[in-house]
């Protein structure tokens, strides 16, 4: 059974078919990448699934579970987490705060208001663990609003991946960072999700990235899913290569 | 030295002098200073409600006259129609009837946006304002309602003979006890988990809710936290006061609670409660000199914003930064 | 009812409703162009009312008649208004653009205590009127009524204010800028539009409608401590109403309310303001935005 899967998922903004009757599935252990060039649908589409917008039509079941309804709330329950392309943190809260607070979230223990948090020794130390794997352990009493723009983007995954989740969506997680720092963000990124686990659907534009770290890469264009397959054949599919690659790749 | 013990050990630390000096100072100052400091610490637990809201979820209401005076309301029906006079029945009174109608008005209110949630915050205790004069046959329209000096601790403590000497004693006491459970309570509770998710609330909604935080059902909570935390005010300030007007449901009166708490500065703990019963002395030298009150705290409000956006203590713990 | 009641109160709402579509029509283009609510603007439409009944006032003198040329200082009211706002926007709110909403709504609200206490400085605590300007019209008979011919005045100004508002909006040049940098100001300064002048426009237009409102009500309801934030409360209903931004909604807002609180007033006078907090609630409820408001 596929993790999760989009049955003719839709939505139109105006005359926009943002996404456009996408069937859409994904493995249980699959690192995929999205990619299509601005306005293709791929943010649309982790909007629609993650839950920040509702569909026209269509239906998406995850773990055989109809969820194209659910509440964000819900969805993360079940077990789907999202980074954000224009980054999202608790900018006056430190960096360790902002991991603990989704541990805290994960095990419903935001509803204490009688007790200390950081007395919490158990939440504390996870939070430790998880600043150390995204090599961010040295800034943890940082208010995240001062750090830098790769450590925003690491901390932005660390948040949702602090979740647990069984699913997790990257919108762009290297997008504004030098090129130098990519690389190492993404060993990160998918070594944390390969020892826990995780299902990965990263949305990418820098296609080195791309053809370096996921083995399997979906193509979409104008609302629609173009191609799906594996680098090689991406790379060698022509309507890929003429409106997203340019005529000359790697 | 572990983050856990920092923070309380670091509190502990300089409020037992405070402390001490609170307790000692009736009987170093004329009864009237004492009575004055009175209103202020009142004040400061209304200050501590309302910066739930305003620092800690990122809401500025302007409408929280409004459980400040149910809360006085309450203990003049509980006198008027119960004909109790305990003020721990007053307490649970002003407790219960400021919780219920912020539950009530919460509900409207925190489901929308910072500008719509100020003015609708507004508008609900214009009504409740309107009300009071409406229903004068029960509320005493614009006279009021007078409450006579309650028993205290279910009857132990009584007034004597002389006002005074009650309201700069036994009272006091009282008062200065409920404030320190006050703080206490209210310190724990922004420095809980719940604490936490208001504040990220606070900083990014959208990220709130994709880890899983309900916002507008958190936002609700502390609402209703801060109003109780404002009735409690209100419930203690009307046997200073011996009598409850309209004026404390008029928004000149949530006005007073927005200059305070941005006075003292929001974005720290302690900020409101210093800024209160600042506030608290400045108000009644200034009374004396000008009828022109308004326009003094508007201005220093403007000062405020565009100088001091951090208040006083806000500032001064920048500046402590700074030099370090 | 018969027919000439019901033009009587056909009157009264629109009476209302060209005061309301003043003040809420003024406070939704600032909002629209500039994302900011000034929580002072009632006290615009106060301002107005005073400096018109001041004016109004001295042009008097101890006379009980007013002269048809006295009408001319009316506009004097929202003239002052107008500068008074062209004075604020570059001074108070320019610098917190930047910075976060709860500024604006803070210095606003200071704003707002500083303007009450200005005005009874100025003109005293006690209520101006203008009565004789109100009365010097006559009055028509509408079936077995008497009805002030002032109030058609009021009438007629709110929809002169109207279509001389969209003409300006959607025919000017001026028009052109003004809704493109409401729509994207960041696009409208790159193509060369002076942001920081349209602002100041936006918002003396604004205010210039809110102190007309005053103006133009004064010599019915005289110029009184208060009336301000009375009037943005209300104001606020109405945009509730007819959504935040949006000057068609604070048209249909401002009808509606004028509607609905002239009917409260016949059937249930008790209950009149209630009833259009309940209204405001109900729209909120279902639809946050107003009806045709910008999220």
């Amino acid at each position: 059974m596929d993790l999760l899967k989009t049955t003719q998922l839709s939505k139109s903004f105006g005359d926009t078919h943002a996404v456009d009757h996408v069937d859409f599935t994904v493995a249980a252990g699959e690192v995929l990448a999205l990619i299509g060039s601005n306005g293709a649908g791929k943010t649309t589409l982790i909007n629609l699934i993650s839950g920040l917008i509702p569909p026209d039509s269509g239906r998406i079941d995850f773990q055989g579970a109809d969820i194209t309804r659910a509440s964000i709330h819900h969805k993360i329950e079940l077990g789907i987490a999202r980074s954000f392309q224009l980054v999202n943190l608790f900018d006056q809260l430190t960096v360790q705060d902002n991991v603990t607070l989704a541990i805290f979230s994960r095990e419903g223990r935001t509803r204490r208001l009688f007790s200390l948090a950081d007395a919490d020794t158990a939440v504390r130390d996870e939070a430790v663990v998880v600043l150390k794997q995204f090599g961010l352990d040295g800034r943890a009493g940082a208010p995240a609003g001062g750090l830098s723009q790769g450590e925003r983007k690491l901390l932005d995954v660390a948040v949702a991946y602090a979740l647990r989740p069984k699913l997790l969506f990257l919108d762009e997680p290297t997008s504004g960072v030098s090129t130098r720092e990519k690389a190492p963000i993404m060993d990160i990124i998918t070594q944390v999700v390969r020892s826990g686990g995780i299902t990965a659907v990263i949305v990418e534009h820098d296609m080195d990235v791309v053809f370096t770290y996921c083995p399997r890469i979906v193509a979409m264009h104008q609302g629609s899913i173009l191609a799906d397959g594996t680098p090689d054949q991406i790379r060698s599919n022509a309507q890929v290569t003429a409106n997203m690659l340019g005529t000359q790749t790697a | 030295m572990s983050a856990v013990g920092a923070a309380p050990r670091r509190m502990l630390a300089w409020s037992a002098p405070v402390l001490a000096a609170l307790i000692v100072l009736p009987f170093l100052v004329p009864p009237w200073q004492t009575v004055l400091l009175s209103y202020g610490l009142v004040l400061a637990i209304a200050a501590l409600g309302f910066n739930l809201l305003l620092g800690y979820t990122g809401l500025l209401s302007f409408g929280h006259s409004a459980y400040f005076g149910v809360g006085a309301y309450a203990v003049a029906f509980i006198v008027k129609y119960a004909k109790l006079e305990s003020m721990e029945a007053f307490l649970l009174g002003g407790i219960v009837a400021s919780g219920f109608v912020a539950a009530l008005f919460g509900l409207l209110c925190v489901r929308y946006t910072k500008i719509f949630f100020g003015i609708l915050t507004m508008a609900l205790s214009q009504v409740l304002w309107s009300l009071a004069f409406k229903f004068f046959w029960v509320t005493g329209g614009s006279d009021g309602l007078r409450v006579p000096t309650p028993t205290l601790l279910g009857g132990l403590v009584r007034v004597g003979g002389d006002k005074q000497d009650f309201l700069s004693r036994g009272y006091y006491f009282y008062v200065l006890a409920v404030f320190v459970v006050a703080v206490a309570v209210m310190w724990v509770i922004v420095h809980s988990p719940f604490g936490k998710a208001l504040q990220a609330i606070r900083d990014n909604e959208t990220r709130a809710e994709f880890v899983g935080v309900q916002v507008w059902h958190y936002r609700w909570v502390a609402f209703v936290i801060s109003g109780i935390f404002t009735g409690l005010a209100g419930a203690l300030w009307v046997p200073l006061n011996g009598l409850t007007t309209p004026d404390i449901l008029h928004w000149t009166f949530s006005g007073k609670m927005v200059f305070f708490t941005v006075l003292g500065g929001f974005q720290t703990f302690f900020g409101p409660v210093i800024g209160a019963i600042i506030f608290n002395y400045l108000e009644n030298w200034a009374v004396g000199y000008t009828v022109y009150w308004q326009m003094v705290l508007g201005v220093v409000l403007v000062v405020l914003v565009l100088a001091l956006p951090a208040g006083i203590v806000g500032t001064v713990k920048r500046m402590k930064v700074k030099a370090a | 009812m018969d027919i000439p009641t019901l033009v009587v109160h056909l009157l009264n709402a629109l009476l209302y409703a060209s005061v309301m579509f003043l003040i809420a029509g003024g406070l939704s283009l600032i909002y629209g162009v500039m994302r900011i609510v000034n929580l002072a603007h009632g006290n615009l439409y106060a301002f107005g009312a005073y400096v018109s009944a001041w004016a109004v006032g001295r042009a008097l003198g101890t006379a009980t008649e007013a002269s048809l040329w006295m009408y001319a200082l009316l506009p004097t009211g929202a003239v002052a208004a107008a500068l008074l706002g062209a004075v604020l926007e570059p001074t108070l709110l320019r610098p917190l653009y930047r910075r976060a909403e709860e500024y604006q709504l803070l210095i606003t609200f200071g704003l707002l205590l500083i303007l009450e206490d200005v005005m009874r400085f100025v003109w005293g605590p006690y209520p101006l009127q203008a009565s004789a300007l109100y009365e010097a019209l006559g009055s028509l008979t509408i079936g077995d009524s008497i009805y002030p011919t002032y109030n058609l005045v009021v009438v007629a100004v709110g929809g002169i204010a109207a279509a001389g508002l969209w003409a300006f909006v959607y025919r000017t040049s001026f028009g052109v800028v003004l809704r493109a940098t409401s729509q994207n100001m960041r696009m409208a300064s790159a193509l060369g539009v002076n942001v920081n002048r349209v602002y100041v426009q936006a918002f003396t237009l604004g205010c210039f409608m809110a102190g007309l409102g005053g103006a133009v009500i004064m010599p019915q309801q005289g110029a009184v401590l208060g009336m301000g934030v009375d009037a943005l409360i209300l104001a606020f209903v109405v945009v509730v109403i007819g959504g935040l931004g949006s000057l068609e909604g604070a048209l249909i807002g401002a009808l509606m309310v004028g509607i609905v609180r002239e009917a409260g007033i016949t059937f249930f006078p008790e209950i009149e303001l209630a009833v259009l907090y309940l209204m405001a609630a109900v729209v909120l409820f279902i639809r946050p935005a107003g009806i045709l408001g910008r999220a």
